[in-house]
Formats: C-alpha cells, sequence, structure tokens
C-alpha cells in the first residue's frame, strides 16, 4: 500500500487539476490551468515508470497546446475589438 | 438506409465491441503487478537488437509500421491546418509592430533559448538511448525557437524562422521514414526491417534503423510543429481581415465569454 502512494497522489493532483481546467471559464486562464494539467500528467506518467510518454505530455501538454489557444483567443478577440469599432463608427 | 436501420447498426457494432472489451479485460494483467506478457517479450527483443531504450525499439523497430501511420497522422493534420489558416482572399497582411519587453522577461527567454534548443537537440539524438525520441524532443526544440518572439518580438521570430526551410524539412522527415522503409526492401528484407549493423549496446551508434527513423520523425516533428505554430501566429498577429461587413469570424467573436484581459 505505502509503494502506491505516489501513483494515488499523483492521480489526486490529475483530477484536481482536470476539475480546475473544467471550472475556469475565461480562455486565457483555462488555457494556463489546462499548462497545469499537463504538468500534473507528466507526473503521474513519470510515476507510473513512463517516461517517454511523461516527455511528450510535457513537451504538449504544458507549452504547445496553451500556446494554440492563446493565439486563437487572440485573434478571436482582435476580430470581436474591430468589429465593435466598426459599429460605433457607422 | 434510415434512421431507425443505422441505429440498428450502430446498436449492434457497440454491443459487439463492448463484449470483445469485457472480454479481453478479464485476462488483463493486474495493475501494478509483476505479471506482463507484452512487456517481457518487448524487452527482450529490444535488448537482442541493442536498443537500451526499450520504447524506442517498439516505436521504431518492432511496431516501426504504427509509428509511420502516426507520423503520418501529424503530417496531415499540419497539412489541414496550412490549407484552412492560409490567407483568404478577403484578408491582407500587416507588418507587425515592434513590442516593449521589460527588461528581465527579456535576458531570461534569451538565457534559456540556446539551453532548451540543445535540450530539444540532445533528446532527438538519444532516442534510442535514454527517455524521449524524435516526438518530444522535436516539439522541445520547436517551442523552444518560440522563446524568441517572447524575448523580442515577431519580427525577430521571422527573420530567423524560413517557412520555405521548414516546409521542406517536414516534408523531407515524412519522406526520409518512408525511403528508411524502402531501403529495407533494397536490402532484400521486409519494409521497414532492421537491417543495418546493431552496434555496441548503449552508444550512440546502435540498434540499427532505430536511430535513422528517430531522427526522420525529429525532423518531421520540430520542422511541422514551427510551421502549424506560424499559420496561428500570422493568423493572430500580422492577417487581418478585409473591412467589408460579416465577416465570418464576428459571431464566433460574440459568443466568446466576456472577462479577463485581452
Amino acid at each position: 500500500m505505502a509503494g502506491e502512494l505516489p501513483v494515488m497522489a499523483a492521480l489526486l493532483l490529475v483530477a484536481v487539476a482536470g476539475t480546475a481546467v473544467v471550472l475556469a471559464r475565461d480562455p486565457v486562464r483555462q488555457s494556463a490551468v489546462l499548462a497545469g494539467l499537463g504538468l500534473s500528467l507528466a507526473v503521474l506518467f513519470a510515476v507510473l515508470q513512463a517516461p517517454d510518454v511523461a516527455l511528450s505530455e510535457l513537451a504538449v501538454g504544458t507549452a504547445f497546446t496553451p500556446l494554440m489557444v492563446l493565439l486563437s483567443v487572440r485573434k478571436v478577440r482582435h476580430n470581436a475589438r474591430r468589429s465593435e469599432r466598426r459599429e460605433e463608427h457607422e | 438506409m434510415s434512421l431507425r436501420v443505422r441505429m440498428w447498426v450502430l446498436a449492434v457494432g457497440g454491443l459487439g465491441v463492448a463484449l470483445l472489451l469485457a472480454g479481453a479485460f478479464t485476462h488483463m494483467p493486474d495493475f501494478g503487478g509483476t505479471w506482463h506478457p507484452y512487456g517481457t517479450r518487448a524487452v527482450a527483443e529490444a535488448l537482442r537488437q541493442h536498443s537500451a531504450n526499450a520504447v524506442a525499439s517498439v516505436n521504431f523497430d518492432q511496431r516501426a509500421f504504427d509509428t509511420m501511420g502516426e507520423q503520418a497522422v501529424f503530417f496531415g493534420s499540419v497539412l489541414g491546418t496550412v490549407v484552412v489558416l492560409r490567407q483568404a482572399g478577403d484578408e491582407h497582411r500587416t507588418a507587425p509592430e515592434p513590442a516593449f519587453v521589460s527588461a528581465p522577461v527579456r535576458r531570461y527567454a534569451l538565457l534559456v533559448l540556446p539551453v532548451t534548443v540543445l535540450t530539444g537537440l540532445y533528446v532527438i539524438a538519444h532516442g534510442h538511448l535514454s527517455p524521449g525520441g524524435g516526438f518530444q524532443g522535436g516539439v522541445v526544440a520547436a517551442t523552444a525557437l518560440h522563446l524568441l518572439y517572447i524575448a523580442i518580438d515577431y519580427r525577430a521570430l521571422q527573420r530567423v524562422r524560413s517557412l520555405t526551410l521548414f516546409t521542406l524539412a517536414d516534408a523531407a522527415g515524412e519522406a526520409g521514414y518512408l525511403l528508411a522503409g524502402l531501403a529495407a526492401l533494397v536490402a532484400g528484407a521486409a519494409f521497414l526491417e532492421n537491417v543495418l549493423p546493431l552496434g555496441t549496446f548503449n552508444t550512440l551508434s546502435s540498434a540499427g534503423t532505430v536511430p535513422v527513423l528517430n531522427a526522420a520523425v525529429g525532423v518531421e516533428v520540430a520542422a511541422g510543429v514551427v510551421v502549424l505554430l506560424a499559420q496561428f501566429l500570422d493568423q493572430a498577429i500580422v492577417i487581418e481581415p478585409a473591412d467589408g461587413r460579416g465577416h465570418r469570424a464576428d459571431g464566433a467573436a460574440r459568443a466568446a465569454p466576456e472577462g479577463g484581459r485581452p
């Protein structure tokens, strides 16, 4: 049982981080919390002795995916501001 | 086919999959147990092929054909992104503006940039020896390059990042994997079979074709991630919708939740 404590702790961390991602409603904050979920998943895989998968999750989950979300949000908000300005103008 | 018939086909298929899964699960090794029928065989085969990282041996030797499919999936998704996010006829480009970056951020990012790129290349090169490989190292090296955008601005990144070169490298990596597989045919073996000399265990020149296929994936993923992120960055920074009314993104923009920093 004592040997499974790290796995239990990592699973708990993933559950907490996953819930936090769902509860964060603003996409910008959500992308930061998503990076946290990626990090906790990487910890879980490392604890389960799968370092290759942990590295993949670390690279994709903490840097790549949040970056794509942030860039998409920037584009969408930029367009929204433009159309608001245009409506004011008209 | 009517909706009713389609639902029945779906139900039969779903039931079949559920039964097969349930049957398979009863024969699964227990979680955390010592009995690993697949693992034991895979590790023995990895040692026989002089591959220190058993996972790399599974990916690039024992199941090299599966990895070819996965690599094609990544290549296809990059290609799809390039097509979908390309500059449309009613959009125009603006020159990116220089951005103000606070001195500590700039110093830290410029300090970490070479270290991270080197780490990525190290992970690619040692894929057959230590955890990691072409995919992991490729993503690390490619995202590390974008520290330039954080440290300076988009113009600096554009100057270093030749999209023509990275697009060519992406295609070359994808083609390299196939050519390495075909080379085995020429050598008189099966497609993607490990035909190169196996070398000394746990050295850079070991495991036969594993480091070759690993390098092909590394080049493809590193270049692919750069090309993929370039499409997103271009759309976010330099591509502007035309001033005409009824832009498609307007609806999506209004549906986005309010609040937070713009």
